[in-house]
């Protein structure tokens, strides 16, 4: 269930944010498919950016 | 009640997972995200009874763990365990230190000693590796001295110190999976097979998941390789040889999101379960 909307900076749709979202979660743009993480949840609105690129040091 | 705080980059599902499997349990659990952290005893102001380590990025995992460690809050999985498992090389050795069935290696810095172990590995193809690095990135099958030329040319000129130590491993012909175990403090809690055509099954690279029975020889070589690495919470690359069961490698913050649903097994729970029982036994 989505609790709110918010605008995807890429492509400008509408990305749905799910109920439980937690800021710096992962979230993919259903139009442009580009990976958004979620920097803040307020009471104005939730605020998403181009998540970071992979780094060399990431994963497992 | 425990607080556990979860050391954090970005949440993926598996950290959403974490977080509802502590909810179920009446377990606080606060996320902490590293990157936002002043790592200084004057300015480190959080109460947590343990600490999970979930860093996306290895660098600032390790040294988030450190501190935490330094002011003597409980880490899961602890510096020691990190350490080994952050390199391919420690690990390697680790294992076959403590004689657990894994793949055969050497570490050289130059073409000339590469081409003398390649012999010794049994001849082509090997695996070069990154000693650090995941998900599949920058892994090489070598199948001839040309490759091999080619690859360690590149690295000289183009790579940063760390890609100069050429770590260099058997190749196995994986019958198209191999095996990637979760085991909790020596306990293998559930498998899964790794289907791909590729010669790389990382999931991350397009492996597909299905279950993979624990059997008692997956279950006895992963505990043996527990033991040797240090224990916590481990994500083992099996592969299955004509010599039986071989250990390729050990991940200290495993991914597991698709994993519970083939195996049937709550990952996350048994994650936070053992964040309870190891600060039970700390104190």
């Amino acid at each position: 269930m989505a609790i709110q909307n918010t605008t995807c900076p890429v492509c400008e749709a509408s990305v749905e944010i799910p109920e439980g979202t937690v800021e710096s979660e992962v979230l993919t743009c259903a139009d442009c498919s580009t990976q958004l993480v979620v920097d803040s949840i307020s009471a104005e609105g939730v605020q998403v950016s181009e998540a970071p690129a992979v780094e060399e040091d990431w994963g497992e | 009640m425990i607080t556990i705080g979860l050391l954090h980059s970005t949440i993926r599902g598996d950290e959403k997972l974490i977080i509802a499997a502590a909810r179920s349990r009446s377990v606080d659990l606060i996320l902490i995200d590293i990157r936002e952290q002043i790592f200084s005893r004057d300015c480190w102001n959080h109460r947590i009874d343990v600490a999970l380590e979930r860093s996306v990025s290895t660098v600032k995992g390790m040294y988030a763990v450190d501190f935490m460690e330094s002011i003597g809050i409980p880490v899961v999985n602890s510096s020691a365990v990190g350490r080994i498992c952050q390199d391919k090389f420690l690990t390697s050795l680790v294992l076959k230190e403590r004689g657990v069935a894994t793949l055969d290696f050497g570490m050289v810095f130059s073409l000339e000693q590469a081409e003398e172990l390649i012999t010794q590995l049994g001849g082509y193809p090997v695996v070069l590796k990154p000693p650090t690095g995941s998900w599949g990135r920058l892994l090489a099958k070598i199948n001839d001295r040309d490759a091999l030329e080619a690859l360690i040319d590149h690295k000289q000129i183009l790579g940063s110190p760390d890609h100069k130590a050429l770590y260099l491993q058997e190749y196995i012909a994986k019958k198209g999976r191999d095996i990637r175990a979760f085991v909790i403090n020596g306990e293998t809690i559930a498998a899964i097979y790794r289907d791909s055509a590729h010669w790389i099954t990382n999931t991350a690279r397009g492996g597909k998941s299905s279950n993979c029975p624990v059997t008692p020889e997956l279950s006895k070589l992963c505990k043996k390789a527990s033991d040797a690495i240090g224990g916590g919470i481990l994500a083992m690359d099996v592969v299955e040889t004509d010599d039986g069961l071989k250990i390729i490698e050990v991940n200290h913050t495993m991914e597991f999101k698709n994993s519970e649903k083939p195996t049937g097994v709550s990952i996350s729970g048994a994650i936070v379960d053992y964040c309870i029982k190891e600060l039970g036994i700390r104190n």
